[in-house]
């Protein structure tokens, strides 16, 4: 019980978790982008005299029901869930920057329209608001994308826009603006780098969110179909064998939990570097 | 708010109202806007019926076989020889009215489908925010300014926050249904079959809420009244339970989102009946006024939720309310 707590922040931890989780992330990076050097096997490659081996010193992940190598299906299933997240935070960032820009610079009625706007778009939970969207335009990889990215506009819109609030309202814009800068480069030099400053560690934390929705919506089937090895797609087709071969229900679930783990580590960080600070 | 008195009431009178005043006028004034969201979410769905790609008449029939009669069913619902502005406000007037249409597909209305699956689903949904509020609110209390336990709490915390809930379900599933078989592994008979999906659902939920209330929590611990408060002899308990109960109000709202995108999920991993199962076959089948009605149906909860806790904290903190007052 602290008899005389003073308003003390205790000391943050040696990052050692910070250390590890961008380890951890470089190797996805580079599982993501070179599968071939680290997957012992095809991901594709059937081989039904080796159905559902369990992990063993030849399969080190164990086979699935068709025979194929998992820890290669899962190496490979890197690739789709960072490329369709990754993808869909990109597309958010880009359509929230401009926004909450425009927002908080026209003022006034547009940014109203858009306040309201972002409001309607968040008033329907994240999930359905992605389900909605790909019953207009079917299931696959891009629509994924556009699905989850839109749902997470509002976040980045509204962030960049209270900060451009702050950074217009500020000394050195104001300063810039009386020696009559035009306003584009006053906007894209001195506005934009101050109102986007907390942008990449959002979108870090951002991105957690989006590999979570990303596996969620492949479990369900809207996103690459089979037999791709995407993570969330290999956890519905091992939700059906967890009776007789538990492996196939537990690595690619293992893959996304490190990997948002690792993720948000490293954002909540990089966001801890801007609290109290004011643009 | 104050220039609403005018100069007949008498002194006691204009004391009382700007007493009272501002915190209704600020009730009623969020209950108006929750009211202008939902029309906004209505009508936006009203649009993107209007901006989909394609003919309207094929998109309401799905991937069905269309015939000329159902063609003629939906022009005469939908009042497609009637000026847009005609089918806007008959769109309006029937969502108002609960009617939201025949899905073609299911040859069946969608009210009815939509209320005969709203019950198990409002239990679990129920079920996951009991789990993540005692989960949250306790992982708070326990923790907050103890060393120790702030960091096994804080890893745990991370740890579930980061498991997708439905991996969770499978692993739950696994250890708890087919390896100890103390749970039924799919369906929703009775109580147990609900355990393992509210926990897969609430826990991470809660775990999140646990990483903001706690911070809440030891703000709070560290402002003079807390340490007035321990000096009067209330218990350490209460005086935590008490703080971490506040912003776990505030966050529902949230949380009620979160819940009703992870009910979806949820319900599919552990065969449930449910609003999610529906939703999910009326995407892949593109069943257009099943997946609207769902969708009205969530932002309607969403804002109903959003709006009452809005007011109930209102209510509960007397510092919103002499900000109210100030206005």
């Amino acid at each position: 019980m602290p008899t005389l707590s003073l308003p003390l922040r205790p000391a943050r931890p040696v990052p050692f978790g910070l250390l590890l989780s961008l380890l951890f992330l470089a190797l996805l990076a580079l599982a993501a982008i070179f599968p071939g050097w680290l997957a012992p096997a095809d991901p594709l490659l059937a081989d039904p005299l080796n159905a559902m081996q369990p992990p063993s010193w030849q399969h080190w992940l164990g086979t699935d029901p068709l025979g194929r190598d998992l820890l290669s299906r899962v190496i490979y299933g890197s690739r789709y869930s960072l490329f369709i997240s990754v993808s869909a935070i990109a597309l958010a960032v880009s359509v929230g920057t401009l926004l909450g820009l425009l927002a908080g610079l026209v003022r006034g009625a547009v940014d109203e329209a858009i306040g309201r706007t972002l409001d309607v778009i968040s008033a329907f939970p994240d999930l359905l608001l992605a389900l909605m969207l790909i019953a207009f335009t079917g299931p696959g990889t891009a629509n994924l994308i556009i699905a989850l990215g839109v749902a997470s506009v509002p976040r980045f819109a509204r962030m960049v826009r209270a900060q451009t609030f702050l950074v217009a309202r500020s000394g050195y814009v104001e300063q810039a603006r009386t020696f009559g800068l035009p306003w584009p480069v006053l906007v894209w030099r001195h506005v934009l780098p101050h109102a986007t400053a907390q942008v990449p560690a959002l979108a870090t934390l951002g991105l957690g969110t989006a590999i979570i929705g990303t596996a969620g919506l492949s479990f369900l089937g809207m996103g690459p179909q089979p037999p791709t090895a995407e993570w969330g797609l290999m956890l519905a087709e091992g939700r059906n064998y967890l009776r007789n071969a538990w492996w196939t229900g537990v690595w690619p679930g293992v893959a996304i939990t490190l990997t948002v783990v690792a993720v948000s580590t490293v954002g909540r960080r990089w966001q801890a570097k801007f609290e109290g600070k004011r643009p | 708010m104050s220039s609403e008195t005018t100069p007949l009431l008498n002194a006691q009178d204009v004391s009382r109202r700007t007493r009272t005043s501002p915190l209704l006028w600020r009730i009623a004034g969020r209950i108006g806007s929750g009211a202008l969201v939902l029309w906004a979410a209505v009508t936006l769905s009203f649009i993107a019926i209007w901006l989909a790609p394609g003919d309207i008449v094929s998109l309401l029939v799905g991937e069905q076989v269309s015939t000329p009669a159902i063609e003629a069913a939906i022009r005469a619902e939908w009042g497609l020889d009637r000026p847009l502005w005609q089918q806007y406000l008959s769109y309006l007037w029937r969502i108002v009215h609960g009617d939201f249409g025949r899905s073609y597909m299911l040859n069946t209305d969608v009210g009815a489908l939509v209320a005969s699956q709203l019950l198990p689903t409002l239990k679990l949904t129920a079920a996951a925010l009991l789990v993540s509020v005692v989960f949250a609110v306790l992982a708070a209390a326990a923790t907050a300014h103890r060393r120790i336990g702030r960091s096994v709490a804080g890893g745990l915390e991370l740890l579930l926050a980061s498991t997708p809930s439905f991996w969770l379900g499978i692993v739950l599933l696994f250890i708890f249904s087919f390896t100890l078989r103390w749970f039924p592994v799919a369906g929703d008979r009775n109580f147990a079959a609900l355990v393992l999906p509210a926990l897969s659902l609430g826990l991470a939920q809660g775990a999140v809420m646990a990483q903001v209330l706690r911070r809440g929590l030891e703000d709070a611990l560290d402002q003079p009244f807390s340490l007035t408060l321990r000096a009067w002899g209330v218990p350490g308990t209460t005086v935590r339970l008490r703080h971490a109960a506040l912003p776990a109000v505030t966050l529902t709202g949230w949380l009620v989102g979160g819940l009703l995108s992870g009910a979806v999920i949820t319900e599919q991993v552990f065969s449930r009946p449910g609003l999610g199962k529906i939703t999910v076959d009326a995407v892949l089948a593109k069943d257009m006024p099943v997946v609207l009605a769902v969708a009205i149906l969530s932002a309607l909860v969403y804002v109903v939720m959003s709006t009452l806790v809005d007011i109930l904290s209102l209510l509960i903190d007397p510092r919103l309310r002499t900000q109210a007052e100030k206005e």
